[in-house]
Formats: structure tokens, C-alpha cells, sequence
């Protein structure tokens, strides 16, 4: 097992200095140019040429990416060319809040998933399943941007029961440790912070977890299907064991395997950062960071963030093939 | 009659007083700005949007400011000035008892410090010990652009409230230059302790001082209890930015009493804004203007004026400006808004005529468009300040000119690209749209860097005419501000004679507001001053 992590963690190497090569040259290629979209209308041609000469974007390219991978492996992704600040440190301040929305997002998905799948399979063709996967449907072809509009309409403007925007209130006086502001409520020992981030993480998590959960569901749905046909099942029922025992005890380990992949897969998506719903909910997240980044062509940000988002990719399905193994140790992991 | 008398007088002194109280400030309170995205920095040499200057526009001063709803300037840390014969030198007396935030003093030696900072070539005198000012680290944006280092010789404290500046050459715009927000003074102690922290970390004399920044979150300020203006303001607690970036969304924000004011919303909220009775609409023309462009170095737009002008009568503006800029706008007769000083309002403008366009075309050589190849229209892809939607207002006019038998399409890039390739004056580009915020209320500021092609290959429209050069380096080295205005009226009456480009629109700001927020002013310059607001509680 431990000569298998580390042959997956040997592979990641390669893999992501693929993906900075890429990004890279994709970049260079495309058009757009970071001084001019800096200066705006009032640029003249001296003050681009500085501005160029100050981000380093005169030097030949194969410099430029020596200087990036240099860097990167002593951890400096360098500076935004927007900011001037740090890379890792705007990582820092913004991915947390973009691995609270994910964690959350995929524990309703999961949680509410993979019970309606279960039951589904269990009561196929009932009108239970009928409606489970009709509303599973229809969640995920909901644009999320929409949809967290009308959240916002129902829940916050007409009912008053959740915030409508922001991590946290205004008048919540929070001080930021981790910037996982509800382990920073917890640390705080603040429970009218911790509620009030609770609170805000409601809606968008919502919204962010139609597409996950509808995944989830049907493909619990057909993998339990596919399980519960097997003849072991049907020994299992003949030597009288309970409905419940059978789906939870000997059914859902097998039945979980392809869930699993499709989880982990759900869950690097979102650690990427939900663009749309991060904009929606004015949510300080990775995924909009990013996307600001692409349209100003700030090489540094789009860099850095996609490098952040290939690794956090590699390191989930990594935990998801392990995960394989503990499930069903029948499945070795050579 | 003297009973009636009586009463009259007490009726007047009642209303007098009852209206006294009425606009008495209350203090407390913390506003909720919502704005459509973060700073990016707040040292103010060295941004260039709006987002940051919002907030440097609160914690931090310049030695003048442009009055309330116009661009005419006053004393604000410089209580006077003298303005050498020849023009080349400006000595300022400067405010005594001010502070900075962190509590060291403002004197003349921050001023050498703030501004000399961004010189290329330093000559700099200090009064006291001064400082050894660190290189820079990056291009101070509006000084370059400005040309202020073609401007400014040297910056010099003769005493403790005394700086002079001595210029290279007369430039009339140098002291509306110093209204701007890169011309601000920050604390020399502060930025020294700290020079690569200072953007992230402001200290000014302004009337509110900055508290923390959860990035694309919020920016907080609070009131600065030794703020020199105090009769003026602050008068809230705290203010906070709050960074909303979908419109929809802040104008819900805004509707469920969670923010207070809010930024650009889209079009179609105004009219529930003016209907919602919990909100008013602070409304104020931008000091911007949006037009439709000529490449100069190709012909037929560089000799044939008939063609220029049967194109400008042929644009429907009117239905431009009503459908497309939702109404947040108003025809444009010249490229400069009628709020600047300088405005020639006798100019006729082209009024939209179909026919009047045909025969001027028919004149031009081109009868029914017979003769004139298909044309390319340039229209930009992105939201600016002075355009909302350049795609749809290509349509618009591609519309138009069909109707007098130009054909036209639209040509597109993204923004950075359409930014540098037009500059270029390429061959496949006939029209263009483009646009312009000014900076600091000077007309130089359009008419001598947006026309004067002979000014320099840069200028992006490339329209050579001695005449309009002539009164462009007339505008600058002339220095009373009523000869001035008549150059720059002449220059507008001789650009509608001339139609170098065709003014299309200037946008009209509005940013609804909860009825609780007091004496909020939006600014021409697009400056958000909350110095004099307050709630009502």
C-alpha cells in the first residue's frame, strides 16, 4: 500500500509539470497582453513598455518558464501581475473559503445523494424513484447561476432566513486565523459567529450541490441496481437476512466503488472552485480568482490556480483510489 | 397687524429652525458600500481603477480637490497658491495642524516625499532631515501617463508649509493634475516602515482611516477621531466595501436593507429603484464620453469630410442612448461633457437626418453607397464606463448606415486586443468605437490626448490638422482658466466643422441609494466622497 502512494505521488510529478507547460505556452499563444489590459485606453506605447519591462514579459520565454518552475518548487508561485501581492498568498487567503463551500456542497450531495440512490434501487419504479430522479434531473439542469438567484429571491428576500451573500455578516466581528471562518468561529469559542458563518455557507451550498447530488444519485442508484441482481443478494435474502441488512451491510460496499470515483471526481471539480456560484454569492473563492485572472491575463494568477487546481485534482483521485482498496479489500492496489 | 406680524415672524423663525434641525447631521452608524469588485492596491501612485481609488478617495488627501459636482478645484492640504508670470513655478502654502493617521504630522516635507517618489530623475530639496526614498518598484501609472516627468523639473520644501514646484515647461492642466488621486500624500513615516506592505496597508490625512481587508470580501474604515475638517465630517462610525460582484445581486442586497449603496446596477433595477419608496437614485452625468472613431491613416476617411459628416447625420444617437443605454445616458453634441468648464454649448451638433446623410454622400462620391466597399465597424466587447454594450451599438449603427447604402459588419476583439491593434491604425479597420473617462476635469485631457494626431503616432485617432495642434499647445501654456475656455471652444466648433470623429454619447451615473443615507454626491470624476454623508438613523 505505502509502495503504491508513493508510485502515485512519483507519478504527479510529471503529470503537473505537463500541465504548467501547457498553461504556459497556451498563454503566450493566445492574444491579450497583461500591460495593455493593466493600462486600459490610457496606455502609450512608453508607459506598456515599462509596465512589460517591470513584469518580466520581455525576457525569451523558456527564461520566463525557468524562472516559474524554479520558483514553484520552493513553493513561489511569484507575484499577480494585478495586485503585486503574493500568489500563494492570495491562494491562501481564498482557497479556504472555496474548501468550506466544496466540503459542505459534497456532504449535502453525498449525504442526500446517496440515500435517495439507495432508495431508489431499492424501490425502483415506485413513485419515489420516479420523482428522486426527476428532481435530481432537474437540479442539475438548473444553471447553478439561476438557480442561485431564485435561492436568493425565496429564501433571503422574501422569507428571511438565510443571508444573501459574503461568508459572514457585517457586524460579525470574526478574527481570522485559518480563514476557514467556522473552525475560526470554533476557535474563538464564537457561537454567534459560527452560526452566522454557518448561516452564509446555507445558499450557495445549495445551489453548488444540485449537480454533484443529482451524479451522485443515479449513479448510486444504478450501481445499487447492478448490486442487488447479484446472486449473493439473492443467498443473502434466502437465508432471511432483513431488506436493511442486506442494502447496508453486504450490498453498499460493492455497490459504493463507482460512487466513489464519481465523488472524488465531484469533489476536485468543486475544489477547482465554482466559478458561477462564487460570483452568485459574492463568495472570495479560488474559482472566481481564477476566472478574473484569465480575463485580465495575469499569467502569475492563471499559473498558479491552475497548478493549485491540477494538484488538488491529483491528490483527490489519489485518496479515491486508496479509498477503493479500504472499501473492498478484495481489490489490491498494485 | 402687529399680532399678525407676530405670528408671521414666529411661522418663519419656527420654519428656519425646524429646517436647521432637519439637516443637522446625526453621527454614528456604519455604511454598507456595495461595489462590483475589490481594490487591487491603495497606495494611490500606483493604481488605476476605480475600486482602489474609492477607497484612497476616503483615507487619503490632496493638496486641491475638484468641488462638490464639478471639476473647478479648491484649497484642501494647500490653503493657497502662487502661480509664477511665466508659468514654470507653483509655490504652496500648506494647512498647519494636520495629521496622519498614524499621528505624525503633515508637512511640506511628505509632499516633497509623495510626489517625489515617483520622479524618474529626483531632484527633490527636503526641509527637515527627510528620507532616503527607496527606488520604485513599479511605474507610478498616472504619473507616466500624465507626462508629468516632461512637466515637472523639481519639488522643493523652502520651510515646513511651503513647497514649490518648478516646471520644465507651462502646463495649464498641472494644477488639476494635483487633484488627483496619484497626487495624494501619504504618510512618509508609514510608507518607510514598511515600503512593500504600504499598498496593503494606507495611512493618509483623510477623514476616514482604513481598519482591515479580507480580500474580494470587504474593506473597512473607520471615522478619524483627529481629522483636521472636522465641521465637515466624518460623521459615521465605520464604513464598509463590500465586494458584490453580480449587479442582480447587489441590488437585492440593496433592496433587502443590507447595504446601503449600490454600484452600477443593471439598467433595468433603476426604474424599481425610483419606484421602491425605501430608496432615491443619486444621479450624476460621467465626465466621459463615448464616440465613433475615423482611421486617419486611410482613405476615404482621411480626405473626404462629406463621407465623415454623411455618416455622423445618418446615426440615430437619440435611439442609442434610449435603447441601449437604457436611458442611463445623454446625446453627446462634443467630446466633452456639458458638466466641464470649457463646454461650447453653441455648437449645433449633427442632428440625425436620413436624407440630409444621403445627399451629403451622394456629394462625398459615393451616390447610394454605390462605390464604397463593404466597411469594417469596430466595437468593443466589454462594459465600459462610457458604453454599456459596444456589440449591440455596432448593430445599432450598422443599421443606420444600411439605411443610406453603406454596408457595414462588425469587427471584434477582446479587450486587450481591440486596445492594442486599433492603436495600430490597421488597414482592416475603418470605424471604430471607443471612449474616454477623464481624469481631472481638464478639457486638455480629451481634446489634446484623444484627437491630436500631430501630438504624437500614440493619439488614437490619427487626425492631422495644424489648425486643432495649434490650439491644443495653445490650451496648455496658457494659463487663465477664461482664455483657456475659449481655445477649447474654438477647438469644438472647429472638430464639429471637421467631424474627426462623431460624439455618440456621455453616460449618465446612477447608483441607488437607501433613502437613510444623507448628502451622499456622486462626483463627476467618478470619486466616492463620504466625508460629509451620514445616516439617518
Amino acid at each position: 500500500m505505502v509502495a503504491f502512494i508513493i508510485r502515485r505521488i512519483l507519478i504527479v510529478i510529471p503529470t503537473l509539470l505537463g500541465v504548467t507547460i501547457i498553461v504556459f505556452l497556451m498563454l503566450r499563444i493566445t492574444p491579450g497582453d497583461p500591460a495593455e489590459l493593466l493600462l486600459g485606453e490610457r496606455a502609450t506605447p512608453a508607459a506598456l513598455d515599462a509596465m512589460r519591462e517591470y513584469l518580466g514579459l520581455k525576457e525569451p520565454l523558456y527564461v520566463q518558464y525557468g524562472m516559474f518552475i524554479k520558483r514553484a518548487v520552493q513553493l513561489d508561485l511569484g507575484e499577480t501581475i494585478w495586485t503585486r501581492e503574493k500568489v500563494s498568498k492570495e491562494i491562501g487567503q481564498r482557497f479556504p473559503a472555496t474548501i468550506e463551500l466544496a466540503v459542505v456542497a459534497m456532504f449535502i450531495s453525498c449525504f442526500f445523494g446517496i440515500l435517495l440512490g439507495i432508495i431508489s434501487a431499492t424501490k425502483q419504479y415506485s413513485w419515489f424513484d420516479y420523482v428522486a430522479m426527476v428532481t435530481s434531473l432537474f437540479g442539475v439542469s438548473m444553471p447553478v447561476f439561476w438557480l442561485g438567484l431564485m435561492l436568493m429571491l425565496l429564501f433571503s428576500l422574501n422569507l428571511g432566513w438565510f443571508p444573501m451573500s459574503g461568508r459572514i455578516g457585517v457586524e460579525t466581528d470574526l478574527p481570522i486565523i485559518t480563514n476557514f471562518f467556522v473552525l475560526d468561529a470554533i476557535l474563538a469559542r464564537d457561537g454567534a459567529a459560527l452560526g452566522d458563518a454557518l448561516m452564509h455557507l446555507a445558499l450557495p451550498a445549495m445551489a453548488l450541490s444540485t449537480i454533484p447530488l443529482a451524479i451522485v444519485s443515479r449513479m448510486t442508484r444504478s450501481s445499487m441496481l447492478e448490486v442487488l441482481r447479484q446472486d449473493y443478494i439473492k443467498t443473502a435474502k434466502a437465508k432471511g437476512l432483513s431488506q436493511t441488512k442486506i442494502v447496508l451491510k453486504h450490498a453498499l460496499r460493492n455497490g459504493l466503488i463507482p460512487v466513489v470515483t464519481v465523488i472524488g471526481l465531484q469533489f476536485g471539480i468543486l475544489m477547482g472552485g465554482a466559478i458561477l456560484t462564487e460570483t452568485v454569492f459574492a463568495w472570495p473563492g479560488v474559482g472566481k480568482w481564477l476566472f478574473d485572472g484569465v480575463v485580465k491575463r495575469d499569467y502569475m494568477v492563471i499559473q498558479g490556480g491552475t497548478l493549485l487546481v491540477a494538484t488538488t485534482f491529483v491528490i483527490v483521485n489519489l485518496i479515491v483510489d486508496v479509498l477503493y482498496a479500504v472499501i473492498n479489500p478484495r481489490i489490491s492496489v498494485k | 397687524m402687529i399680532k399678525k406680524m407676530i405670528v408671521v415672524l414666529a411661522l418663519v423663525t419656527l420654519g428656519v429652525v425646524g429646517a436647521a434641525f432637519a439637516q443637522t447631521p446625526k453621527k454614528g452608524g456604519t455604511l454598507v458600500f456595495g461595489r462590483g469588485g475589490d481594490s487591487v492596491g491603495l497606495d494611490p501612485a500606483y493604481e488605476t481603477d476605480g475600486n482602489s481609488f474609492m477607497i484612497c478617495d476616503n483615507v487619503y488627501e490632496a493638496l486641491v480637490e475638484y468641488k462638490d459636482e464639478s471639476t473647478e478645484l479648491e484649497p484642501l492640504l494647500a490653503t493657497s497658491w502662487q502661480i509664477s508670470p511665466d508659468g514654470l513655478t507653483y509655490t504652496f502654502n500648506l494647512r498647519k495642524g494636520v495629521k496622519f493617521h498614524d499621528g505624525t504630522p503633515f508637512n511640506a516635507d511628505a509632499v516633497v516625499f509623495s510626489l517625489g517618489r515617483q520622479m524618474k530623475d529626483r531632484k527633490l530639496k527636503f526641509f527637515g532631515k527627510g528620507w532616503e526614498i527607496p527606488k520604485q518598484d513599479r511605474p507610478p501609472e498616472y504619473w507616466v501617463s500624465m507626462e508629468m516627468d516632461n512637466t515637472v523639473d523639481s519639488i522643493e520644501a523652502k520651510d515646513e508649509y511651503t513647497v514649490v514646484f518648478k516646471l520644465k515647461r507651462v502646463e495649464a492642466p498641472f494644477l488639476a493634475n494635483l487633484g488627483m488621486d496619484f497626487a495624494d500624500i501619504i504618510s512618509p513615516t508609514a510608507f518607510m516602515k514598511d515600503p512593500a506592505a504600504f499598498v496593503r496597508n494606507p495611512v493618509g490625512t483623510g477623514p476616514y482611516k482604513f481598519v482591515n481587508w479580507v480580500k474580494d470580501d470587504r474593506i473597512t474604515l473607520e471615522a478619524f477621531k483627529d481629522y483636521w475638517d472636522k465641521d465637515k465630517g466624518p460623521y459615521m462610525d465605520k464604513v464598509i466595501f463590500r465586494a458584490i460582484p453580480e449587479n442582480a445581486v447587489r441590488f437585492l442586497e440593496l433592496k433587502a436593507g443590507k447595504i446601503h449603496i449600490c454600484q452600477f446596477p443593471n439598467a433595468a433595477d433603476i426604474p424599481l429603484a425610483q419606484k421602491d419608496p425605501k430608496l432615491w437614485v443619486p444621479t450624476q452625468p460621467g465626465m466621459n464620453i463615448g464616440y465613433l472613431g475615423f482611421n486617419h491613416k486611410k482613405e476615404p476617411w482621411k480626405s473626404n469630410r462629406n463621407l465623415r459628416r454623411a455618416i455622423a447625420h445618418a446615426i440615430n444617437r437619440k435611439a442609442i442612448v434610449d435603447n441601449i443605454y437604457q436611458g442611463m445616458g445623454q446625446v453627446a453634441k462634443n467630446c466633452i461633457p456639458p458638466t466641464m468648464w470649457g463646454y461650447n454649448n453653441d455648437v449645433p451638433g449633427y442632428e440625425y437626418n436620413v436624407e440630409l446623410a444621403k445627399k451629403l454622400l451622394a456629394e462625398a462620391g459615393y451616390p447610394e453607397g454605390k462605390g464604397l466597399p463593404e466597411i469594417t465597424l469596430w466595437s468593443m466587447p466589454v462594459a465600459r464606463p462610457y458604453n454599456p454594450e459596444g456589440l449591440k451599438v455596432g448593430v445599432a449603427m450598422i443599421g443606420d448606415l444600411a439605411k443610406i447604402g453603406i454596408s457595414a459588419r462588425i469587427v471584434s476583439y477582446d479587450w486587450g486586443t481591440y486596445l492594442k491593434r486599433q492603436r495600430q491604425q490597421p488597414e482592416d479597420m475603418d470605424l471604430f468605437q471607443l471612449g474616454w473617462t477623464g481624469d481631472n476635469g481638464d478639457p486638455d485631457n480629451f481634446f489634446a490626448v484623444l484627437f491630436d494626431g500631430l501630438a504624437s503616432e500614440a493619439v488614437r485617432t490619427q487626425w492631422h490638422h495644424e489648425g486643432y495642434h495649434k490650439l491644443m499647445l495653445d490650451g496648455k501654456q496658457t494659463i487663465d482658466q477664461a482664455k483657456r475656455a475659449e481655445i477649447y471652444k474654438k477647438a469644438q466648433q472647429l472638430m464639429f466643422d471637421e467631424v474627426p470623429v462623431i460624439p455618440i454619447a456621455h453616460s449618465t451615473v446612477m447608483w441607488p441609494a437607501v433613502k437613510a443615507v444623507k448628502n451622499f454626491k456622486l462626483h463627476p470624476t467618478g470619486s466616492v466622497r463620504l466625508k460629509s454623508v451620514w445616516l439617518e438613523k
